[in-house]
């Protein structure tokens, strides 16, 4: 024991000894080459001992009259300094709105495709109005798209004809659409004719010519591609890992000389034959032969080996890199293909760039750094992978995948500077639905769009109103839009009734109405329409609408639950009876079904909960064709107000339980509303409705659902005590 | 989000007893020892810190001993400046080159004084208090280098933020006597105040070749978008004066105008609309009668009546920023920093930053032309939408706008973006303040998309020994139409799986995987053998789930591939007695969790559990055998914001006799011990983020008075 004492002290002094030599050891080590070899931080800018003065001081020239400034840009900042402040008449838009006006198409004047889809796409918008003294925009019937002289589609005497219409005034507030400009072999960006003051909406614009804020910058589009709907993205799903067969690929041309050749001839440099594909041609034009090069035989025979459309959809990363001309097809065929572009086409100005953020769906190279795209792609991480694909599909599906959309896009950004402190926020055009579907007029205010409640993490309004849609004249105490009124009434969650009275008969008067524990409030509707029932009047104060038919059957219980259902899906319509869509093969058109089905694809608006906005979205977005010929019909705002929100959601509405069968049940009853049910004619109508729908919408935006939410003990065995909902069960 | 520490008290006492005679002896030997090391500490340091300071005072030189250079009357002088220049024309981002951390390096010029020929220098201020500020702090930051050679932005430290103080031709001069000008390539300028009287150009009139220019007051006419950097005009005061934030709501005055150098046209027009509308507009002016020594930049006056500026700030919900002689104004810094929403009202003015700061959520702009209009337009805005607009425009100026330093980096985090977009700071990180990043979520698969029903799913079976209960367990998901693949993870490492042949046979591919040890959190490990993005989590003793119940499921999770669906359903409550959480598995109206004994998921999930799992859960997790399926609720609901679903009525899952609470579930020391991990994991998370639902999913049919035989599926148990 003493031993092991006397060890532990003779240890512990002797590592005291070491630490000790060690300290100074190091010491002395450190001051002996004199401190010259101390390896600082790097020399820093210096800490200086005055008191240095100030940059400024207060300043108090206020300048030259503002006025007169004003009026001195509008007539400085011309041709390419063009700016809204100088080259725009603001003031015609605003008597009558963002209006735009399409010239009369001349007679003998041949309109390509694609210019045609243009004219068309603005004429069927909400925007287009056939009078110039209402337009704010005018667009030509000349076809502008095809500037390149050797092209067969160029039109001559652009400067004669434009000099011909009564409203050119220099092209000021004209728009102009240009997909290509200039040709071999410098391919300037001027399109041949003098534009004025006129904005252009062009494609393969370039930075410099670019002028911010005054022209757009669309993408290129083919020939083929669809006026409106257009196809869906390609990604079905989200695979995990995010990688695909292949990192990086490209199949395209090899210009062996001139403009725009450098990139695409040293991209065999990054080739890898594995997971880099990098396949170029020669093989175009007439001549290649003359040109060609020691590489062209040996790239034509592995560029041959390759499919396009399999490399584009099992890559990663595609490579766009600029053709002649800045932009090409290559980048909206990759956005489509969820096939994260990495575009190489220095000083493209992206389209829509004033509103899309780029960065966030496609890697943005530099032609001079072609040779590091590989370690910098493989350098993105996962994660990010999956949002860029992601993203490439929204922005795909909301602004390219139509020449439609693409012309919205191309109108709602013109609109947006017209609004001025009104317009979209970034945020909108970026996030889903994307800005064609936020308005931004119905609020400024992000929290007050359904779409954005789960993103912000916030909660929409703990209250609803409820909006009664009454056309029978109210005669006997036992009519059911009483009974609905009380039951609507006695939910904790009802804030307001409104009853709509598009009733042909006077209002009753105030006394007929029961006495409820909220407000009831009659709105008698002007024209009577059908439509109406979706107006977003004012008196809505709360973000949820349950909307009702008059003789609509429904438990105090039914509405709470259905209500906190809304709650978890305030983007969506939460409804009870359910109805049905299907591609029917034979007649090839889309059906209408009421049958019960194993799934549903719309839920009647007789009896639903839904966002205030869509109610401003029906009434502002949809064009006045499809609303009167709801109005006329008397039938399918139902129809029309699911495919509003399908297309917006691209998810299908939610079905809620409910204690008796709606409106099936009463079928036999001679009430005016169920008569209409009862009526053969009435389902023809409603087919015809659907596809009237679906075609301007370009596509069926329903999607089914084979689920119905229920409370969480519904129909259980246990007791009845101990559900929350009792009152859906018990019939 | 708060780590736990796990605490280890454990040993004996490290000095034993002993003799007294010994003690004193050890406390005399480690004294000396002490003293010993406290000594060579002292030697150690002492020195050290003088040495340092010796460094600091070496360092603190005198503006004075900058090398004087005379610039002779015929040296070269820049071209004005090409307004084409862009970055892909006009830089040079060979010098930036590659590197793994994406951060550009900056050089800047050691400070000289320049004189023209008869000595005269060329600025009357010299270097500023700011320039000087400016340059420390890209010093002091990441960005710097003092090796000229590796840099791939250069910065004069000739200091051009003023050009009132400057003599134009001298400037250009002494900038193209720079050793790397080379034109200008790669040359950063900092002006904030640009122009001079009486036209008041928007740009820096120094001739500057290609150089980049930060400058404080571009009009949409001289700004180069992509390549030049609008910043802020720095407010003297922002150093001077410390504001307290202020909450966000209403104020005592609807608009307020601090500017003393207003054109009287305008001041007109404001005089019209207080006239209209009342003491809710607060118009202030220079204060005429101030007695000495007080400094006029801090008072306003209004009536007779004297204010401290910039405290009045706070008072109003927005202020007016108008142009003055210049677009760029330093009161936006000021109302910023007051928190008042700047209502911005300079025709054709590049906002600062406007490349990377969305000014929609901190300002509005208004037209100088509508200027009477600006009452109504302010009042149409919705209150909460102002509330954020207060909460966003202070968060601005403590982000971008407070000191030089942040407007010097985030000139060059801007720049930065440009050169490496694809690790470009995210439109959310530059514009969300942090208690939106706090409170907003950014789901990972936000895409509305219904997959195809094709792939199917894969099913992860997790089991230990019970291989009977497994192969009844097999046997039934096998009926499963969708199912695509079957994976058995084998958590048994002291005993090898059953031979092959005495597997069940079945009609997809079946996989079993060994694992290293016995881990909970193998059962969320993304196995490459899991090829559908449907995962099923299945336990080995879920026997009572029928395969239309299953293929239900399943169905749903194609509705919802972003959540966990789930049959059976938990509750998790705040016990307001014990002032925590709780765990509740009793049959509720409620329900916040699904557990993964058989639960439908994204395979994305896998991957997060596995490698994103904040704090220590992951471990905790496997340390204690216990709660990964409350850690996976947890995980999905705090990336989603999204409740899970549960499907079916289905609650007994292992014997049709069982009760409630089935099998492990029983034991009330499991349910503490639940219980805790919810109280842990919402600290580690530092929020509650399970979301409470009152639903369940149901075929559309279900329980419905309608010929079984129609329903897609009928085989639906009731409990």
């Amino acid at each position: 024991m003493q031993a092991k004492k006397r060890y532990s002290i003779l240890f512990s002094a002797s590592a005291c000894v070491v630490l000790l030599l060690y300290l100074g050891g190091v010491q002395i080590a450190e001051r002996s080459p004199g401190g010259g070899a101390r390896r600082g931080p790097e020399p820093r800018w210096p800490r200086f001992i005055e008191h240095l003065r100030a940059f400024r001081t207060s300043e108090s020239d206020v300048g030259a009259s503002p006025r007169d400034k004003r009026d001195a840009v509008s007539g400085v900042y011309k041709g390419r300094m063009c700016r809204m402040d100088s080259c725009f008449d603001f003031s015609l838009c605003k008597k009558n709105g963002f209006k735009v006006y399409v010239y009369p198409q001349e007679k003998g004047e041949k309109i390509s495709e694609s210019y045609q889809n243009i004219l068309a796409s603005i004429e069927s918008s909400r925007f287009y109005t056939s009078d110039p003294g209402q337009a704010c925009l005018f667009v030509l019937s000349l076809d502008t798209l095809d500037r390149d002289q050797l092209s067969p589609q160029y039109v001559h005497n652009l400067k004669a004809k434009l000099q011909n219409l009564n409203q050119w005034n220099d092209g000021r507030n004209h728009l102009i659409f240009n997909l290509y400009s200039g040709t071999w072999p410098n391919y300037t960006e001027d399109l041949g004719f003098d534009i004025g003051q006129a904005m252009l909406a062009k494609a393969s614009i370039s930075t410099e010519n670019f002028r911010p804020n005054f022209d757009v910058s669309i993408p290129l589009f083919s020939k083929d591609h669809p006026r409106t709907g257009g196809e869906r993205g390609f990604l079905k799903y989200n695979s995990i890992p995010p990688f695909r067969k292949y990192m990086l690929v490209f199949k395209g041309k090899r210009y062996l000389t001139g403009i725009g050749s450098d990139t695409r001839n040293a991209l065999y440099h990054v080739h890898n034959s594995e997971d880099v594909v990098l396949l170029t041609t020669c093989k175009h034009g007439k001549d290649w032969q003359k040109h060609k090069d020691a590489r062209c035989d040996k790239d034509n025979a592995e560029y041959d080996k390759y499919d396009y459309k399999e490399m584009l959809h099992n890559s990663t990363f595609c490579l766009v890199p600029r053709g002649r001309r800045l932009g090409s097809f290559r980048f909206l065929e990759a956005l489509q293909a969820a096939c994260v572009p990495v575009v190489l086409s220095n000083g493209w100005e992206l389209p829509f760039s004033e509103v899309i953020d780029w960065n966030t769906a496609a890697v943005i190279g530099d032609e001079r750094l072609l040779l590091q795209i590989p370690s910098t792609i493989r350098s993105i991480h996962q994660d990010k992978i999956l949002s860029l694909r992601q993203q490439t599909q929204f922005l795909w599906e909301a602004y390219f995948s139509s020449v439609e959309k693409i012309v919205l896009t191309t109108l709602e950004i013109i609109h947006d500077r017209v609004l001025q402190q009104l317009s979209r926020s970034s945020a909108m055009w970026n996030n889903l639905p994307g800005g064609l579907f936020t308005l931004p007029q119905y609020s400024s205010y992000l929290g007050h769009f359904p779409f954005y409640y789960a993103p912000l993490g916030i909660k929409p309004h703990q209250r609803f109103t409820a909006v009664i849609h009454a056309v029978t004249p109210l005669v006997s105490q036992s009519q059911p839009i009483l009974k609905l009124l009380a039951s609507v009434a006695k939910s904790q969650y009802c804030a307001q009734i409104i009853v709509l009275w598009n009733c042909d008969k006077p209002l009753p008067a105030k006394h007929r109405w029961p006495a409820t524990s909220q407000p009831i409030v009659v709105i008698e509707g002007e024209s009577k329409v059908m439509s109406s029932r979706f107006l977003p009047y004012s008196t809505i104060g709360t973000d949820a609408v349950l909307s009702l038919d008059e003789d609509t059957v429904l438990s105090t219980t039914e509405v709470d639950f259905a209500f906190t259902v809304w709650q978890s899906f305030p983007e969506r319509i939460v409804g009870y009876p359910a109805r049905s869509h299907f591609w029917d093969v034979n007649k090839e058109r889309w059906g209408y079904t009421s049958k019960w089905t194993n799934d549903y694809s719309m839920v009647l608006t007789g009896a639903a909960f839904y966002h205030r906005y869509y109610n401003y979205l029906y009434t502002n977005y949809l064009p006045a064709s499809l609303k009167s010929m709801v109005d006329q019909l008397s039938n399918c705002e139902d129809i029309l107000m699911n495919f509003l929100v399908s297309a917006v959601t691209k998810m299908p509405p939610v079905k809620v339980t409910q204690k008796k069968q709606y409106k099936e049940t009463m079928m036999g009853q001679q009430t005016s509303r169920a008569s209409r049910w009862a009526d053969p004619d009435h389902f023809t109508q409603r087919q015809t409705c659907m596809n009237k729908f679906a075609s301007w919408f370009g596509s069926m935006p329903l999607v089914h659902s084979q689920m119905r939410l229920d409370p969480i003990l519904f129909k259980d065995q246990v007791s009845i005590l101990r559900k929350k909902y009792r009152d859906i069960e018990r019939l | 989000m708060c780590a736990s520490v796990k605490y280890s008290s454990r040993g004996p006492a490290l000095i034993p007893r002993m003799k007294t005679k010994h003690r004193i002896y050890y406390i005399t030997l480690f004294s000396v020892v002490l003293l010993g090391l406290i000594a060579t500490g002292m030697f150690q340091f002492w020195p050290h810190s003088i040495e340092s300071s010796a460094e600091w005072t070496l360092d603190r030189r005198s503006v004075h001993d900058a090398p004087l250079v005379k610039l002779l009357a015929s040296s070269p002088i820049p071209e004005r400046g090409d307004l084409s220049c862009r970055m892909h024309t006009c830089f040079d981002v060979y010098r930036c080159g590659y590197n793994p951390k994406n951060r550009i390096k900056v050089y800047i010029y050691p400070l000289q004084r320049f004189v023209d020929e008869v000595g005269v220098p060329i600025s009357s201020n010299g270097l500023s208090r700011e320039y000087n500020e400016l340059l420390s702090a890209i010093s002091d930051s990441d960005f710097y280098t003092d090796d000229v050679t590796r840099a791939c932005l250069f910065i004069p430290s000739i200091d051009v933020l003023n050009q009132n103080s400057l003599r134009i031709r001298e400037t250009a001069q002494a900038l193209a006597m720079l050793p790397r000008w080379d034109k200008g390539m790669n040359h950063l300028l900092f002006n904030m105040l640009p122009g001079g009287p009486p036209d008041y150009n928007t740009g820096l009139d120094v001739p500057r070749d290609r150089a980049l220019l930060a400058g404080g007051g571009f009009s949409t006419w001289t700004y180069r978008q992509g390549y030049d950097v609008s910043i802020p005009v720095y407010s003297l005061l922002s150093a001077e004066v410390d504001l307290p934030e202020r909450q966000p709501g209403p104020r005592r005055y609807f608009i307020l105008s601090s500017q003393t150098a207003i054109h009287r046209e305008y001041r007109t027009e404001l005089e019209r609309l207080k006239e209209e509308n009342g003491q809710s507009i607060l118009l202030l002016d220079k204060c005429s009668n101030l007695s000495q020594g007080v400094a006029s930049a801090r008072k306003r006056c209004s009536k007779g009546q004297t204010y401290d500026y910039p405290q009045i700030l706070q008072e109003s919900s927005f202020c007016v920023v108008l142009r003055g002689a210049r677009l760029g104004q330093a009161t936006l810094s000021d109302v910023l920093q007051a928190g008042c929403v700047p209502v911005i009202m300079a025709d054709s003015y590049i906002l600062p930053f406007s490349e990377v700061l969305d000014w929609k959520r901190a300002s509005v702009v208004i037209p100088e032309e509508k200027l009477p209009e600006m009452y109504t337009i302010l009042k149409s805005i919705p209150h909460r939408q102002v509330e954020e607009m207060q909460r966003q425009a202070r968060w601005f100026w403590d982000a971008y706008f407070s000191s030089m330093k942040d407007i010097g980096l985030t000139t060059l985090q801007i720049i930065n973006d440009r050169i490496y977009p694809y690790a470009a700071r995210t439109y959310e990180q530059w514009n969300n303040p942090p208690v939106v990043k706090w409170s907003s979520v950014n789901s990972p698969l936000f895409l509305p998309l219904i997959p195809p029903r094709s792939p199917g799913f894969t099913a992860v079976v997790l089991t230990y020994d019970r291989v009977e209960s497994l192969f009844r367990v097999i046997t039934e998901i096998s009926k499963v139409p969708s199912l695509a693949k079957l994976l058995v993870v084998w958590n048994n490492q002291n005993k090898i799986p059953p031979e092959e042949s005495l597997w069940p046979k079945i009609a997809v591919p079946l996989k079993v995987v060994r694992t290293k040890e016995n881990k909970l959190s193998n059962r969320f490990f993304p196995f490459n053998e899991i090829e559908t993005e449907a995962v099923l989590a299945i336990d080995d003793d879920i026997i009572m789930l029928t395969s239309d119940e299953l293929q239900f499921g399943y169905e749903v999770w194609r509705e919802f591939p972003d959540r966990l669906v789930g049959y059976p359903g938990r509750l998790h409550l705040w016990d307001h007695e014990m002032g925590k959480w709780k765990y509740e598995s009793e049959w509720t109206n409620e329900v916040s969790m699904v557990l993964t004994g058989a639960a439908f998921y994204h395979k994305y999930f896998n991957y997060l559990y596995t490698y994103k799992m904040p704090g220590d859960i992951k471990n905790w997790v496997d340390a204690h055998m216990n709660c990964e399926d409350i850690a996976m609720n947890f995980l999905v609901a705090n990336i989603t914001g999204k409740a899970p679903i549960k499907v079916t009525p289905r609650k007994k899952f292992k014997c049709p006799e069982c009760t409630a609470i089935d099998g492990l579930s029983l034991d009330q020391t499991h349910m503490v011990e639940r219980s805790e991990c919810i109280n842990k994991f919402a600290s580690v998370f530092g929020t509650m983020p399970l979301k409470v639902v009152e639903h369940r999913a149901d075929p559309v049919l279900y329980k419905d008075d309608f010929p079984e035989k129609l329903k897609s599926f009928p085989n639906i148990g009731s409990l």
